[in-house]
């Protein structure tokens, strides 16, 4: 029998509990099986997995098995390990739907062991392209992948490497934009923690095709274990000789070093980003001139995303035509994704361009979570927009997206059901971007902050329809004059959430009603007397007293005085209480 | 050269021109706001917003270089909305309070709303309870005011190299503060006053001591005086419909009488002093091989509190000349106290200064009390004196001219360029070369270090050896000057200059931080012009041929660099801290 490795991960939590302890319960059963030295037991921190109880994979079969209890292991051991053979009920089925390229190693390689990833083809891109390619040819080969910005932009990458080429300077740059920001997003961050050496191949690569010298990691701070693994990866990777002075002999240079971002979203707009790296305020500057012509210390600098960069060892090994046969025509490739909100499956997840919005919710992420409906997905963060449901046949694609008045983005995926409220949410990204502002330019500055208060004037039930007028010229304001995409992008939930749900908002400002019963300021609390049984259970746990009566004459709720709490409704156990 | 269309005229203009100026030669007016002909665009207010045919985005004109076969369109309804909602939301973010803040009717804020159109408040106010700095006493930071243009960090930090403002907080809640959000006093702020020259609103204001002058005046137990600076003589009148660079020195003399001082000097006389004894002092240092070259002038207060809290090596070669507003008031509490027989405890000297920092050197360290006294009492800016003529109810464009006091006002034409950049250095050459050779300049003009260059060099032959000046104007300019010296010192070389001016303005004090607002380099040229005008219709050209300045020598001083003059008209200066709490 081949020896086999077998991860294990219990993929409901990040605790460490269930995982270890079905760990030792595998070890026990095989030490009596006398298998302990062909069978390796390691626990992973994390698998691109989610909600799906323990989960193993087997390799070098590369099979994975979803909630698996501990009267399972017998079976695994007996068929699985011994005869070969795939325990169906068991079996992760999903996983063909996802094509996996950029998270081609995460999950299946110890991030900390460079060996591994060498084992595995990793760093032989880099060998191809110092030995067989010149950097134009490399570039010419990122043009054929159609490879664009994974960060949102989807700039076309080689365009962007080819004008730092041509640009003569001594001193060019290399920066990985890994300052992931947008709240609940972390494809990033499960790259530069669970294969930190593809992106180091990919960034050495990009030095070599423009030229430079020198390269940078932009990491938010407050991913310390990205941090110590990049670092660990740039400490072998310069003891392999992979990184330094005359690579594998190549007489290519070429030299990493770790800059922490300091927990400001707007570092991760590129020119805010150089001014960060550069000791400055991270103010944004206006383009032209782009980075990649006057960049870091005013010298060419690419700047890619870490999802950019990771695809290219990719690219470069096997031809940017095959990565190119993958998605659309226009929009190339894979793209990851983190599907949240109100969906079964959450998790991360990578499929082909081009897959439409349903079958990314429904059949990867098996739908809504709960019994309510699924009304609408927030994809790109709070750059980005709303899509109503009606629209989910639309392929995830730079334009399609972009058409549709919301953004690819990074790749936030936030599922939507009917307690959701459209107000609720334009209110929340809005705040995010307000509070993330940098405050230099006056539209983005100023406006976010008038339309949050808006927002908030309708939430409150205290709104005028001359305010949705208002919210609209705000959002052409910021949307034309702001100077970054930050400020030009931040209105873009409230105009999607205006142009598909315009009604919602109209029910706020006249009806003062909230459909989804998000805006406590508009809901009342009532009891009805048909239902209630007179316990004075409600009467007990209101926090501050506004229901009156005894157990006698019933109770009532004052309205004056509820604060809308929910407690009462909470603790009836005879659904006596209703709110409108 | 680039070919492109505004607005479907054609245009050509050299590579490199942004489509703002571009605009400017087809009299298309782009309206801006943070946007300042002496700075690199901050690109923050977002008013200037444009389109280009062929693209959906609206780019910024200020900062966009045009291109060839552009097509810019600056006016549509779309764009003329989009500057507007921008005008709007920033009024929101603006105390209403313009008619009791000091630039009313010379804001560049209301202006632009005016030239909008805009009559009522669109949007909510956001009110703002940020305290007034004050603690400078000659700086007024008033940050609820400030529009977040950008200006005054850019020329605090890359004009004048001081780093004293920066931008503090984010969003909605940043607002401009010294780096640490300290007190400016306790910042490396050098009062410099040009953040307050170049703020489009009222933000950043000179400290008004208007107040305590008119007090003073109406004291009938103090006997006020006044001198006014070079400067000023050629920048007021811009508040009063002059074209800049007008010379209204003989106007203002009668004005300063008309509001009630007793008498009126020149600062230019003073300067006529500081000369012969900074004269004095080069070519003794000169002679003596020992002693530290090159002399560094030190009539700019902003400069003296720069290079003692940046600069403190360099402290050795400071003349130790006070500067000339600083003599005027010195002598006017004792020699001209002794000719009229005042009492010097009743004087009150009032100074009218282009310059904020002014305000701060009046009390400097105590020899600024060597008349026993505070040697001048209160510095006026040129824009604190417009607001007084406006009070006192004169129709200054009209008044007559008259003549100064026979003491300690008559002044040469050294005295007067004393106000321009490389002004101080050509009156002090005309002199030291006659101390050197004992002849006269025939040709006392030097071309080559006027103009508004940032670094000007050149050298003059004296006695067969070379001597060696450099002038430098704008804060920001000096490092590369005092680097070289200290290069030179460094490897042993020979020195690359004897003689050193600074002045911390751009353009020296003609473009001072107390100057009327909207400067530009068109201005300081055309103010320049001004003082060098005065310099050539004087009979007396040279400071030390100043018969006034021969007979105070005469009757008061004994001679240039004596020890009376040592006592009371130099000074001496000691490191400082550029942070005051600095551990």
């Amino acid at each position: 029998m081949t020896e086999k490795i077998i991860y294990i991960k219990d993929t409901n939590t990040s605790k460490e509990d269930n995982t270890s302890k079905f760990y030792n319960a595998f070890e026990q059963k095989l030490q009596g099986k006398n298998l302990l030295d062909k069978i390796h037991l390691i626990k992973i921190a994390d698998m691109g997995i989610y909600n799906k109880g323990i989960t193993l994979k087997l390799l070098p079969e590369n099979i994975t098995y979803v909630n698996v209890k501990e009267n399972d292991i017998g079976r695994i051991i007996e068929s699985t390990i011994e005869k070969g053979k795939t325990l169906v009920d068991l079996h992760l089925k999903e996983s063909y739907k996802q094509v996996r390229i950029a998270l081609r190693h995460c999950g299946n390689l110890n991030p900390e062991n460079i060996d591994e990833y060498i084992a595995n083809d990793g760093y032989s891109a880099l060998t191809k392209a110092l030995t067989e390619m010149s950097p134009e040819n490399v570039i010419d080969e990122i043009r054929k992948s159609g490879l664009r910005g994974r960060g949102g932009g989807g700039y076309p990458t080689w365009l962007k490497w080819k004008f730092t080429l041509e640009v003569d300077s001594e001193q060019k740059y290399v920066i990985c934009n890994a300052d992931e920001g947008d709240p609940g997003a972390y494809m990033d961050r499960s790259m530069l923690e669970g294969d930190p050496h593809s992106l180091i191949e990919g960034m050495i690569i990009a030095g070599y095709a423009v030229k430079a010298t020198q390269g940078y990691f932009y990491i938010r701070a407050e991913y310390p274990l990205a941090i110590e693994r990049i670092q660990k990866a740039i400490n072998q990777a310069y003891e392999y000789g992979l990184l330094g002075k005359n690579i594998l002999d190549s007489r290519v240079n070429f030299d990493l070093e770790i800059r922490l971002g300091a927990g400001a979203f707007v570092c991760g707009e590129e020119t805010a980003l150089i001014a960060s790296i550069e000791g400055k305020r991270g103010y944004p500057r206006p383009r032209p001139p782009y980075p990649s012509v006057k960049g870091l210390w005013n010298q060419p600098t690419v700047i890619n995303n870490v999802e950019t960069l990771i695809n290219v060892p990719y690219i470069i090994l096997e031809g940017g035509t095959k990565y190119s046969s993958v998605g659309t025509e226009k929009s190339t490739g894979t793209k990851v994704f983190a599907l949240t909100g109100k969906i079964k499956n959450s998790g991360l997840v990578e499929v082909a361009m081009g897959m439409p919005i349903k079958n990314l919710i429904n059949d990867i992420g098996g739908g809504s979570a709960t019994d309510k409906k699924i009304k609408a997905v927030q994809t790109g963060g709070p750059s980005g927009g709303v899509i109503p449901v009606n629209y989910f046949d639309t392929p995830v694609s730079y334009e399609a997206l972009q058409e549709l008045g919301s953004i690819m983005g990074s790749g936030g995926l936030i599922v939507m059901d009917e307690t959701d409220c459209m107000v609720d949410i334009a209110k929340f990204y809005l705040q995010f971007c307000v509070d993330e502002s940098c405050g230099k330019c006056a539209p983005c500055r100023i406006g976010g902050y008038q339309m949050l208060r808006l927002l908030e004037k309708i939430s409150e039930g205290k709104g005028e329809l001359g305010d949705i007028d208002k919210l609209k010229s705000i959002s052409q304001g910021m949307q034309k004059a702001s100077l970054c995409g930050l400020g030009q992008t931040a209105p873009n939930p409230v105009v999607s959430t205006l142009q598909y749900f315009e009604e919602e908002y109209k029910e706020h400002i006249l009806e003062k009603k909230c459909r989804a019963g998000k805006c406590s300021e508009l809901l009342s609390y009532y009891i009805i007397p048909d239902k209630c049984t007179k316990c004075g259970l409600c009467f007990k746990n209101c926090p501050v007293n506004a229901i009156k009566g005894d157990r006698k004459t019933g109770f009532v709720i004052d309205p004056d005085l509820c604060i809308k709490c929910g407690k009462c409704a909470e603790v009836c156990k005879f659904d006596a209480v209703t709110r409108k | 050269m680039i070919k492109a269309k505004i607005n479907d005229i054609e245009v050509v203009v050299e590579e490199g021109t942004t489509i703002l100026d571009a605009a400017k030669k087809l009299q298309v007016k782009i309206p801006t706001l943070c946007k300042h002909p002496d700075l690199p665009p901050s690109a923050s207010c977002g008013i200037c917003v444009v389109k280009v045919k062929g693209s959906n985005k609206m780019l910024r004109a200020c900062c966009t270089e045009i291109e060839n076969d552009m097509e810019v369109i600056t006016h549509d309804p779309e764009i003329v909305e989009t500057r507007k909602i921008v005008l709007e939301l920033i009024l929101s973010h603006h105390p209403n309070e313009c008619l009791t803040c000091g630039r009313n009717n010379n804001c560049e804020l209301q202006t632009l709303t005016a030239e909008f159109g805009i009559r009522e408040e669109c949007f909510d106010k956001i009110s703002r309870d940020i305290p007034r700095d004050e603690t400078t006493k000659a700086i007024v930071l008033e940050p609820q005011k400030c529009i977040q243009c950008g200006r005054c960090v850019l020329v605090c930090q890359q004009l004048q190299n001081v780093w004293a403002l920066s931008f503090v907080e984010r969003g909605y809640q940043s607002r401009i503060a010294p780096a640490a959000d300290v007190t400016l006093a306790d910042s490396p702020c050098v009062k410099c006053g040009q953040c307050s020259a170049h703020c489009p609103t009222g933000a950043i204001f000179e400290y008004d001591e208007t107040q305590k002058v008119w007090a003073a005046l109406r004291d009938p137990d103090k006997y006020c005086v006044v001198q006014i600076a070079p400067a000023v003589r050629v920048a007021l009148g811009e508040r009063f419909g002059f074209t800049p660079g007008t010379n209204l020195t003989r106007k203002i003399y009668t004005m300063l009488k008309r509001l009630g001082f007793k008498a009126v000097f020149d600062t230019s006389f003073g300067a006529d002093i500081t000369v012969v004894e900074e004269a004095t002092e080069f070519i003794k240092r000169f002679k003596d091989k020992e002693a530290d070259l090159p002399l560094i002038t030190s009539c700019c207060p902003a400069w003296v509190d720069f290079l003692e809290k940046f600069h403190p090596d360099m402290i050795k070669h400071f003349s130790t000349c006070k500067s000339p507003h600083q003599i005027v008031g010195v002598l006017s509490k004792t020699y001209y106290a002794d000719i009229m027989r005042i009492n010097p405890e009743q004087i009150y000297m009032v100074s009218i200064m282009p310059c904020t920092a002014k305000k701060y050197e009046i009390t400097r360290d105590y020899q600024m009390f060597s008349s026993g006294h505070q040697d001048i009492d209160i510095s006026l800016t040129t824009r604190e004196l417009s607001r007084m003529i406006n009070q006192a109810g004169v129709d200054f464009a009209s008044l007559p001219e008259s003549d100064p006091d026979q003491i300690l006002a008559d002044y040469s034409g050294g005295g007067v360029i004393f106000g321009t950049t490389g002004g101080v250095m050509e009156a002090a050459l005309r002199s030291a070369y006659y101390y050197a050779t004992g002849k006269n300049l025939k040709r006392v003009e030097f071309d080559n270090i006027r103009g508004l260059d940032g670094v000007k060099e050149a050298e003059m032959p004296v006695n067969d050896t070379r001597v060696c000046f450099a002038v430098a104007h704008g804060l920001g300019n000096v490092e590369k000057v005092l680097n070289k010296v200290r290069e030179a010192k460094q490897n042993n070389e020979t020195l690359p200059y004897h003689f050193i001016e600074v002045m911390a303005c751009p353009g020296g004090c003609i473009g001072g931080g107390g100057q009327p607002v909207s400067i530009n380099d068109d201005i300081r040229l055309e103010r320049g012009r001004g003082l060098y005008e005065d310099d050539k219709t004087k009979n007396i050209r040279n400071c030390h041929n100043n018969p006034f300045i021969k007979k105070l020598y005469d009757e008061f001083l004994g001679h240039p660099g004596s020890h009376k003059s040592h006592e009371i008209l130099h000074t001496s200066y000691m490191e400082r801290k550029d942070y005051r709490f600095k551990i």
